[in-house]
């Protein structure tokens, strides 16, 4: 089995080399004529007055957040699904199991949906 | 080193180098399709000058692009600069690695080089670089090590535009990743397994899976497109608002670096799309390209790709008919349309196998696909019909809304 | 042999990466260095057979939670150039928390898999070959029915309750989450 990852690590490594050698080639063949104009962040052809990095809306630490929790969630329904594939003389417990937990889980969801956690405006 | 894994190496190494040597030519000529695709729904010509019909245009702008200009904006922080486009180049390119493109080919060999020894193979050989037993969860974890480059390259830019995009880009890769990992549960529940060699081999036993699932085949081209960025889900760069959105700042190679691993994904989606719905290399209504030999691994491979060619021209044709959504909307359609769908279509086929399957005893897995097939209908029309309100499938003609009384009472003042 | 070689380098990259981790003074450089420790644990777990654990450490580890500190650090604009252990208490408690987690690490050398199945087996009553399966079983188990379908059994059958728990687990964190987020609107 671990056989199978032989050839994964030796894409890897063709890859990053790969990567490395597209940014150093370009590195080497580009020319070089820098101006102080060129060199400032681009804002439409205004001269730059403030630094881009500000606070954010509080919205996006939420997403992922959220984010996080689903993604567990979906990682234990892998499982369950080829559990009930592959044990079909339990796949009515199996049904009943998901069916609660997702149901903890939806309500997990309305809560988060009637806070507005998922609204954009 | 015993000859056998000598042998194997070889063979990675030679698949390897067939696979990315294809993939790259691939993308370079996916840059002139897209151009010549939107010329064609655009009524223009398209690029027709370098090579006949344009066919040498990719190769005199990746020549461009190598010597082009670098520029480095003062206020950036050069590392990370660096560092973003190979961060979304390599996971880009790694996810083809394993998926498979053709039918696996017996190959024996047996012989010796000087100073490397003796490389010895038999048996039949996967047509695909690294056969994990994790299967599509790797393309799965990779495809989120994606966000990364996009993200730093807007934040590492320090332009306003730049890190708008990457934030807009990241937020919206996560949302719609949730929905793609859902829409592969049902495939789990036909399949049984994660590795791609089990889930073809048991559709090439049943039906292809775009028709007993077919729900979770449209959410996952859905939020595939959202994952790869592309029309109309394309926020990082939605031209019109932010310029070019991450990649505002990056000029030369660099740039054309975000440019194959945007196409590297497309390739990635269309044949993940390909695999786990369509049978991947499977010819339908034979099984002779089951029995194994060179020709059956050609044709196979030959198939695979027309395959996925027609999800990448779907692809493009969507980008240049689709109007881009408003970011509210692209985020509302993700929470609040695709996971709920997702998951309450996962639940119905799981009850529908119990009742099918358990309860009535329908073991042959073709008849159960018609019966899922069957269900897939009436779920197609609650979805698109009755959630949707005919919007999607009859069109939201002005005639059908109800025009607000104010507007009609000024028009008939005026 | 090969398989310990390889489990070297991974073990050194995941060390190094980890003290570059907590050396940087840029954090989102430090954040770089964490993820990069997460997919070494990645080929760890790899190296242990098992498959479905590495994955789900690149997908939830490395490609989740890691996407939450990127967007708190760069979004925050922490420029973090000044380091957080300041005062003579700082240091006293730092080296105390320190020489407490190396000792924790010592110990654990004690350890072996022989003590750790008897103890798990003497309190919770279950047969070594449900805890603790030999390699050669456990990658039989996995040839025949794939990396997910090996623990998919146990996890829905003996440790169904615990999964019912990690649900209202998830929910807390939801609330929480929302909570966090919303409480000035």
């Amino acid at each position: 089995m671990l056989q199978a990852y032989v050839p994964l690590l030796l894409v890897v490594a063709f890859v990053v080399f790969a990567a490395a050698g597209m940014l150093v080639m370009s590195h080497w063949l580009s020319s070089y004529r820098r101006t102080p104009t060129k060199l400032q962040a681009y804002e439409s052809g205004m001269p730059v007055l403030s630094d881009a990095r500000e606070r954010f809306s509080v919205k996006f630490y939420l997403v992922a957040m959220l984010f996080i929790i689903f993604d567990i969630e979906v990682v234990f329904m892998f499982p369950w699904a080829v559990a009930f594939k592959q044990l079909p003389a339990q796949s009515g417990v199996l049904l009943v199991a998901m069916l609660v937990f997702l149901g903890v889980l939806t309500a997990g969801f309305i809560y988060a949906w009637k806070r507005g956690a998922l609204e954009w405006s | 080193m015993n000859p056998e894994l000598k042998g194997f190496l070889l063979l990675s190494v030679a698949k390897m180098l067939v696979v990315f040597v294809a993939v790259l030519i691939w993308v370079a000529l996916l840059t002139l399709m897209e151009r010549k695709v939107s010329a064609w729904i655009q009524n223009r010509l398209g690029p027709n000058r370098v090579g006949p019909g344009g066919l040498l245009q990719p190769a005199a702008d990746g020549l461009k692009n190598l010597v082009k200009e670098e520029t480095l904006p003062k206020v950036a922080n050069p590392i990370l600069f660096l560092l973003a486009p190979a961060m979304s180049f390599v996971p880009a390119l790694l996810m083809s690695a394993i998926i498979p493109f053709a039918a696996p080919l017996p190959l024996d060999f047996d012989f010796s080089l000087p100073l490397l020894g003796r490389f010895v193979h038999a048996g039949s050989t996967p047509m695909v670089v690294a056969d994990l037993p994790v299967g599509f969860l790797f393309v799965l974890a990779i495809s989120s090590m994606g966000v990364y480059g996009i993200a730093i390259a807007g934040w590492s830019s320090n332009s306003k535009y730049s890190l708008l995009g990457g934030l807009r880009a990241s937020a919206q890769m996560v949302s719609y990743e949730v929905a793609l990992g859902l829409s592969v549960i049902p495939i789990l529940l036909l399949a049984g397994n994660v590795s791609f060699s089990s889930v073809i081999a048991d559709q090439q036993g049943g039906l292809w899976y775009v028709l007993p699932l077919f729900l979770a085949f449209f959410l996952f081209v859905v939020s595939g497109l959202a994952e790869t960025n592309r029309l109309p889900f394309d926020m990082p760069e939605a031209e019109s608002e932010l310029i070019a959105g991450f990649h505002t700042e990056y000029s030369s190679m660099k740039f054309a670096m975000f440019f194959i691993a945007e196409y590297a994904n497309v390739i990635t989606v269309s044949a993940m799309t390909v695999t786990l719905f369509l049978g991947g290399w499977d010819i339908p209504f034979t099984a002779w390209d089951q029995q194994g030999g060179l020709l059956q691994t050609l044709a196979t491979g030959s198939f695979f790709v027309v395959k996925v060619m027609f999800f990448v021209f779907l692809f493009m044709w969507i980008r240049w008919t689709l109007p881009r959504f408003r970011y509210d909307q692209l985020m509302s359609l993700g929470w609040k349309f695709l996971i709920e769908v997702a998951t309450v279509y996962f639940v119905v086929i799981a009850i529908a196998i119990h009742l099918i399957g358990r309860v009535w005893g329908v073991t042959d897995p073709r008849a159960m696909g018609w019966w899922l097939f069957a269900l897939n209908l009436v779920l197609c029309y609650i979805v698109f019909v009755l959630l949707d309100r005919g919007l999607v499938i009859e069109g939201s003609s002005p005639q059908r809304r109800p025009v607000p009384p104010s507007v009609t009472s000024e028009a008939m003042e005026s | 042999m090969m398989v310990e070689i390889v489990f070297y380098v991974f073990a050194a990259t995941a060390i190094l990466s980890a003290l570059m981790c907590i050396t940087q003074r840029n954090p989102i450089a430090s954040a770089f260095w964490l993820i990069s420790t997460m997919l070494a644990l990645a080929g760890i777990f790899v190296l242990l057979e098992a498959h479905f654990i590495a994955a789900v450490q690149v997908l939830v580890y490395a490609g989740a939670i890691m996407v939450l500190f990127l967007f708190v650090i760069m979004l925050l604009n922490l420029s973090g150039r000044v380091s957080d252990i300041r005062g003579r208490l700082s240091w006293v408690v730092a080296t105390v928390i320190a020489v407490a987690l190396t000792a924790s690490l010592i110990g654990l050398r004690a350890y072996t898999p022989e003590r750790l199945a008897q103890e798990v087996t003497g309190s919770l009553q279950i047969t070594p070959d449900v805890a603790f399966q030999s390699g050669d079983l456990a990658r039989a188990a996995a040839e025949s029915r794939g990396v997910i379908g090996v623990f998919a059994e146990p996890l829905f059958g003996t440790y169904l309750v615990p999964f019912e728990i990690t649900g209202l687990l998830l929910l807390t964190a939801i609330v929480g989450a929302v909570v966090l987020a919303k409480r000035r609107l």
